[in-house]
């Protein structure tokens, strides 16, 4: 059982929570992810680890809305219990310094990237960080990620906040003018395919990381399986960082939507039974 | 060795047993047929995903069973347990009628026995070693059927025994995972009066008995009701916890863990790596099956989804395999078909299995093997194309190699693919000790017989070491490693490491 202690709504549908969880707040690094079990009768569901405090044994999670779990999970108040937190899982993302890293978050996909974004900066690294999302009211994480980036550059969609137009834009915008290293990518599957494809053009490192969908998150399952150099990888113990120039991005989409006719089926029930 | 023949010696030697064995002449035991066991019908059973096949047998038909057994002066039949039972002393206790010390003696050496007198392969083992197989050519006592009387028995009693258990050393041991290998070694590490915590991955005991195995061969209650046993004789456990993840063996080293057991399980599903193989709607059994067993998919009241396939293949010949396939009959399926490589008499699966498979209307493709899978607009699989395959020489397993028959492919239509062709290790634990020997395929290199690794202090068994064999040989291991870790343990306490 974890106690939620903080909670707070970034924008109607993404959460974020600080939960106790003494030992992972200790051996976490950048990158690694929880899996969690809301209730009895819950889905495992994986979730990066956005910040820890080794000190007052908390770590904190960013969650969208998307489905029953995640509903659930946003419907919780601080004093409320999480009843399974495992982690933490997958390896660590490879932090050293190498100059110039420009960092792209898509929506939610901040969440995951401010550790990153933390650990570049922390190795001496500059770090130009680019926050893109739909509109104004769903760019998250601003002011943690300035603290740890050299730049800040907000594209949306509808120009509602920073600049108007795509993170690729934003992110040529970058690449054109000065050298870049490296790039992390992550966000929804079609924005790191498009980012990693821009990448792939100028010859820029990139990692990517992977939003699969998972039951056991150790490697016992197989459900996370995505094909990388055409290879097949595990998702939850060979990532969740790959090359994103070797990621089959199609696939990707294709296997995040498997399971969409059975969420919405579940959904429906979910919100029936609440009525009730 | 010589102090256990000599134990089952005095004990054979007991009154009670004499005249057990005087009552009856050997003849008119070996003249009885063995017992049949009571099972569902077919087609009733497969409405139900949690309604167990096998029944169990009555008092008088365990009783009946009980009397053909010769109590041996050289009973082989225990040679072929890998815990050691001792099967004459419990079966004459059912001869007798004190069901409860038939129960006693089961746990004298097995920590999980309604588990084992469940899906042990026993006609591989003690049943195969019975001396009816042997000398008689007669089906041998029925061990396993016995066992589960035994243990039931005892369970639905309400007088469950608990085994007494050695003062408390104040040793402190880890057993990583909790499946079969652990429980057992956790059982007679507590009797020995070690303190023992067992580590879990996920949020629930039991490993492969709980994710793996489905509820129609092994109804979770009855594993909970052994687990409850062990709480009880003191052991700990910690579900949600990785070793090596959630906490590095440095860090239990530190919190006074003297002593780790490994047992984690071969984790990696393997896929065959063919074309469309990542398609959805094709899943490892293990995804499969953790998802109707662990995580009740198929009950609408639980969050967690499951594909209910009409058409659905299942990839492999194994226990596992029969596993899914009876699972996928039993969520509606109107086709469920295993396709295996070769033919019937290479299956590894137990004959029980496939026999009670058959029954059900599975469909048996032996001799096929897939190559391509190919899906709809969305990316889910709806056809499959096999090639035909026929026997050729012996391969290093012993078993006929299967060729392919060129320009034999045909394609069938299927919405459900569940592949069962073994797993490999799980690297978590070599990923968090460089150090550890470990084969050129992930397992942990142990000394034979001794479970011991490369790190003095790490022993390891079950599947992390043989790369996918039964519930009753990781048992075996686990006992094993007990035995070990006991015997180096007590050389530190003798030269005062503690």
């Amino acid at each position: 059982m974890n106690k939620i202690i903080e909670k707070e709504f970034f924008s109607p549908k993404v959460a974020c929570f600080v939960i106790e969880a003494p030992r992972i707040a200790r051996s976490r690094k950048p990158g690694h992810f929880v899996i969690l079990r809301v209730d009895e009768k819950g889905e495992r569901i994986p979730l990066t680890i956005t910040d820890a405090d080794e000190k007052a044994g908390t770590i904190t999670l960013v969650v969208q809305k998307m489905g029953v779990s995640s509903e659930k999970l946003c419907a919780l108040e601080p004093g409320d219990e999480i009843l399974d937190v495992v982690g933490p899982l997958g390896r660590a993302t490879d932090i050293h310094k190498v100059g110039t890293i420009l960092a792209c978050g898509g929506g939610v996909g901040v969440a995951p990237l401010l550790p990153i974004v933390q650990g570049f900066k922390k190795a001496g690294n500059r770090v130009i960080s680019i926050l893109a999302a739909r509109s104004k009211d769903l760019i998250i994480l601003e002011e943690e990620i300035r603290k740890w980036s050299d730049e800040v550059i907000i594209m949306t969609d509808d120009g509602s906040y920073g600049r108007k137009g795509l993170v690729t834009a934003g992110a040529e915008e970058v690449i054109l003018r000065e050298k870049v290293d490296e790039c992390v990518a992550i966000g929804p599957a079609v924005m790191m395919k498009f980012t990693s494809l821009l990448t792939k053009k100028y010859n820029i490192p990139t990692q990517a990381s992977l939003n699969a969908m998972m039951v056991d998150g150790t490697g016992m399952c197989g459900a996370c399986r995505v094909s990388v150099g055409g290879q097949t990888k595990f998702t939850c113990v060979d990532g969740p960082e790959f090359d994103a120039h070797q990621i089959d991005f199609n696939e990707l989409m294709l296997r995040l939507g498997g399971y969409t006719e059975l969420e919405k089926e579940a959904y429906q029930h979910y919100f029936e039974s609440s009525i009730k | 060795m010589t102090d256990e023949k000599e134990y089952l010696k005095i004990e054979r030697e007991k009154e009670w047993r004499v005249e057990l064995r005087n009552k009856i002449k050997n003849k008119e035991r070996t003249d009885l047929l063995r017992v049949k066991m009571p099972e569902m019908d077919p087609m009733e059973r497969i409405k139900y995903q949690d309604r167990e096949v096998n029944q169990g047998l009555s008092v008088a038909q365990a009783q009946a069973e009980a009397v053909r057994c010769m109590d041996c002066v050289n009973p082989t039949c225990i040679e072929g347990c890998p815990v050691s039972i001792n099967i004459p002393k419990f079966v004459k206790y059912i001869e007798k009628g004190e069901f409860l010390n038939a129960a006693k003696t089961l746990k004298e050496t097995s920590a999980l026995p309604a588990v084992c007198g469940r899906v042990c392969p026993q006609e591989k083992q003690c049943e195969q070693s019975c001396f009816y197989t042997q000398k008689l050519k007669k089906d041998a006592v029925a061990i396993g059927y016995l066992e589960r009387f035994a243990a039931d028995y005892e369970r639905e009693s309400g007088q469950i025994s608990v085994p007494e258990t050695a003062p408390k050393n104040g040793i402190k041991i880890a057993a990583i995972g909790s499946g079969p290998a652990s429980l057992s070694f956790a059982g007679d590490m507590i009797k020995l009066g070690y303190d023992v915590t067992v580590f879990e991955a996920l949020h629930e005991i039991g490993g492969v008995l709980k994710y793996g195995i489905p509820e129609f061969r092994l109804p979770n209650k009855i594993v909970d009701v052994e687990l409850e046993n062990l709480k009880k004789m003191g052991v700990k456990f910690e579900t949600n916890f990785i070793v090596g993840k959630t906490a590095s063996f440095d860090d239990l080293k530190a919190e006074g863990y003297q002593a780790f057991f490994v047992a984690s399980g071969a984790g990696l599903p393997n896929f065959m790596n063919i074309p469309g193989e990542n398609f959805n709607g094709i899943l490892s059994s293990n995804e499969y099956l953790t998802r109707v067993n662990l995580m009740n998919a198929a009950d609408n009241a639980f969050d967690t989804p499951v594909f209910k396939g009409k058409n659905v293949a299942v990839i492999g010949g194994g226990n596992t395999a029969m596993d899914s396939v009876r699972t996928a009959k039993r969520l509606g399926a109107e086709r469920a078909m295993i396709v295996y490589r070769r033919s019937r008499e290479e299956m590894p699966a137990r004959i029980e299995e496939v026999k009670h498979a058959e029954e059900e209307g599975i469909e048996f493709m032996n001799l096929n093997n897939p190559i391509e899978y190919f899906a709809d607009e969305k990316g889910h699989v709806n056809r499959m194309r096999l090639q035909r395959m026929e026997l050729g020489e012996p391969d290093a397993s012993g078993r006929r190699r299967p060729v392919t028959i060129e320009g034999s492919e045909y394609d069938i239509a299927v919405d459900l693919v569940i592949v069962a062709v073994g797993v490999s290790p799980n690297p978590l634990i070599k990923n968090a000790l460089p150090d550890l020997k470990v084969s050129r395929w992930g397992t942990i290199d142990v000394e034979e017989g001794k479970m011991q690794s490369s790190i003095p202090e790490l022993f390891a068994g079950g599947d992390i070491v043989r790369g996918g064999a039964t519930v009753i040989l990781a048992m075996g291991d686990g006992r094993k490693a007990a035995a070990s870790m006991h015997e180096y343990l007590q050389q530190r306490v003798t030269s005062n490491e503690f």
